[in-house]
């Protein structure tokens, strides 16, 4: 089991180069070297493909004094984002292996051209979409966290788009109700897809006013750079106050229904996986506990915040729900 | 005092179980681990208490069922080894895991069924570790063996232990199960007798074919 393949150094990109190197300014920041700051500042910092990273609405300018050489990205709430390396390595993708860092090595050269998302179900306009239609849609930067069902979490700086600004494009019909993805069905070149423990495809689903929701996002990539297939490429779902296993990957089918989806974790263990799947520290897994989370790259556990901090913008959504029965 | 023998399959049941701690600092130093080190090592010390518990228990049947002696006499160290594993499996889950936090770890304690399934498992090695020296055996006489049959419950426990922290796959936990399962009924003397009579049939018929003038290639 420990014979996972490393990824060389010879394959590490520019861009983690250019982590590193925020990671190095920040020690040089702290050591209050504000001319340092100065000196090997902003030109490279800023994501390359500019279009890609407008200013993320979530997340304001750290501090006054560290802003102008945006040295760190931090989230709404000041917590600092993952690394690259880290988020491009630690990846649960049941469809290739349930080994989390097998992930990267064994999705390498998945290929994602062409891409295509059908967009049907209870629709006026049902479409299919291209990578180039979906690079049509305003492309923005959300600083997230995303916290695992499994407990541990992280703080990633996605690109994408709001969801509802595609299912605006469709028009919903008023019967619809619930939104339902499908990931990529490839059992030949996703080996996990032949193990029958799962009902393949991965299934998920939201409600309707949850999927319109802005913060609701369809992600194309991370750190400025297109979306890493062990991330989910070409495009996958961002749900930032659910359980990462809501955020499927690898989209090629978004249909408007008019009953509850049942999901891939609903059916293969439907006490314990819900379709909410709302992160909530008063709500346990039946086998373990969701109060607190290790985030990746800490050494002390933080508390879970319900709704996964997020409460302020979506806790409306449940009001007059029992989240206790409604997982 | 005599200097007990020392044999060279002893001397590898020592390597071998010492080669996953071994594995682990080497991968800890190096940076081999995952982002999330912590889960890593938590994963793997509690894979080697397990195998090393399943090895434990198979002792008693090699020698029974196979005549296999040796295994005998390595049976307290494989205890011990893994005894040592889960030792180190819990306090990582405590210390480094949860820093000591005993709030939290009380909360998690209540809602986490398989730490408390895992914990009761480590409770019943810490007496059987205690007497496992042969002063404890001599003193204990008779008590001894029925105190010492108690690592049949642990095994079970650590099973479904096992079984609880995965996510949905449980085909792991039911393999391991299914050679807990062989290894107690091994214990049962009518299952024991049955299969040292199978045994001896199959090797009786493999000497006969061999004498017949098949090629005498033994594994």
């Amino acid at each position: 089991m420990n014979n996972i393949p490393k990824i060389p150094s010879s394959e590490i990109t520019s861009l983690q180069h250019y982590l590193g190197r925020r990671r190095f300014m920040k020690g040089a920041a702290v050591a209050a070297s504000a001319l340092a700051l100065a000196a090997c500042g902003a030109p490279t910092l800023t994501p390359s493909s500019s279009d890609k990273s407008s200013t993320p609405p979530a997340s304001p300018a750290p501090t006054a004094g560290a802003s102008s050489a945006d040295a760190v990205l931090v989230d709404e709430l000041g917590q600092e984002a993952n690394t690259y390396q880290e988020i491009t390595s630690y990846n649960n993708f049941y469809e290739f292996t349930t080994n989390k860092e097998a992930v990267a090595p064994m999705s390498k050269g998945y290929p994602t051209e062409p891409w295509k998302i059908e967009v049907g179900g209870l629709v006026n306009k049902p479409g299919v979409y291209d990578l180039d239609d979906l690079n049509k849609f305003q492309q923005e930067e959300r600083i997230y966290r995303l916290r695992c069902v499994e407990a541990w979490s992280m703080v990633i700086p996605w690109v994408g788009f709001p969801l509802a600004a595609l299912l605006k494009q469709v028009e919903p019909t008023s019967q619809a109700k619930y939104v339902r993805f499908e990931t990529i069905y490839d059992p030949d070149r996703m080996p996990g897809q032949r193990s029958n423990w799962y009902e393949w495809p991965y299934i998920e689903g939201l409600r309707l006013d949850e999927a319109m929701h802005d913060l609701t996002l369809l992600a194309t990539g991370l750190y400025g750079e297109a979306m890493p297939i062990q991330n989910g490429a070409p495009v996958r779902l961002v749900v930032p106050w659910k359980y990462g296993f809501k955020s499927i990957k690898s989209i090629v089918r978004i249909d408007l229904v008019e009953e509850q989806p049942t999901s891939l974790w609903m059916a293969a263990a439907p006490n314990e996986y819900g379709f909410y799947a709302n992160v909530n520290p008063d709500v346990s897994h039946p086998r373990w506990s969701q109060r607190s989370e290790r985030r990746i790259g800490e050494l002390k556990r933080r508390e879970t915040p319900p709704f996964n901090g997020y409460g302020e913008q979506v806790a409306y959504l449940y009001e007059g729900m029992d989240l206790k029965v409604n997982f | 005092m005599k200097r007990p023998k020392f044999t060279v399959f002893q001397l590898f049941v020592h390597l071998a179980a010492l080669l996953p701690l071994a594995l682990l600092v080497w991968d800890t130093v190096q940076g081999n681990l995952s982002v999330n080190p912590i889960q890593d090592i938590t994963f793997r010390t509690g894979k080697a208490a397990l195998v090393l518990l399943v090895l434990t228990l198979a002792a008693t049947p090699a020698n029974t069922i196979f005549g296999f002696r040796q295994a005998i006499k390595v049976r307290r160290a494989l205890g011990l080894y893994a005894f040592l594993y889960a030792g180190i499996h819990f306090l990582i889950f405590v210390g480094l895991d949860y820093g000591f936090n005993f709030r939290l770890l009380g909360l998690e304690l209540v809602e986490k069924r398989y730490v408390l399934v895992g914990s009761a498992a480590l409770l019943i090695l810490i007496p059987l570790a205690i007497t496992s020296t042969k002063g404890w055996q001599r003193r204990l006489g008779k008590t001894w063996k029925t105190l010492h049959k108690w690592i049949y419950l642990a095994g079970i426990l650590v099973i479904v232990h096992y079984a609880w922290v995965q996510k949905a796959d449980i085909r792991q936990p039911l393999l391991w199960g299914g050679i807990v399962a062989l290894l107690l009924l091994a214990r049962i003397p009518a299952v024991r007798r049955a299969a040292v009579r199978y045994r001896k049939k199959l090797s009786n018929r493999f000497s006969r074919s061999n004498k017949i003038g098949a090629p005498a290639k033994t594994a």
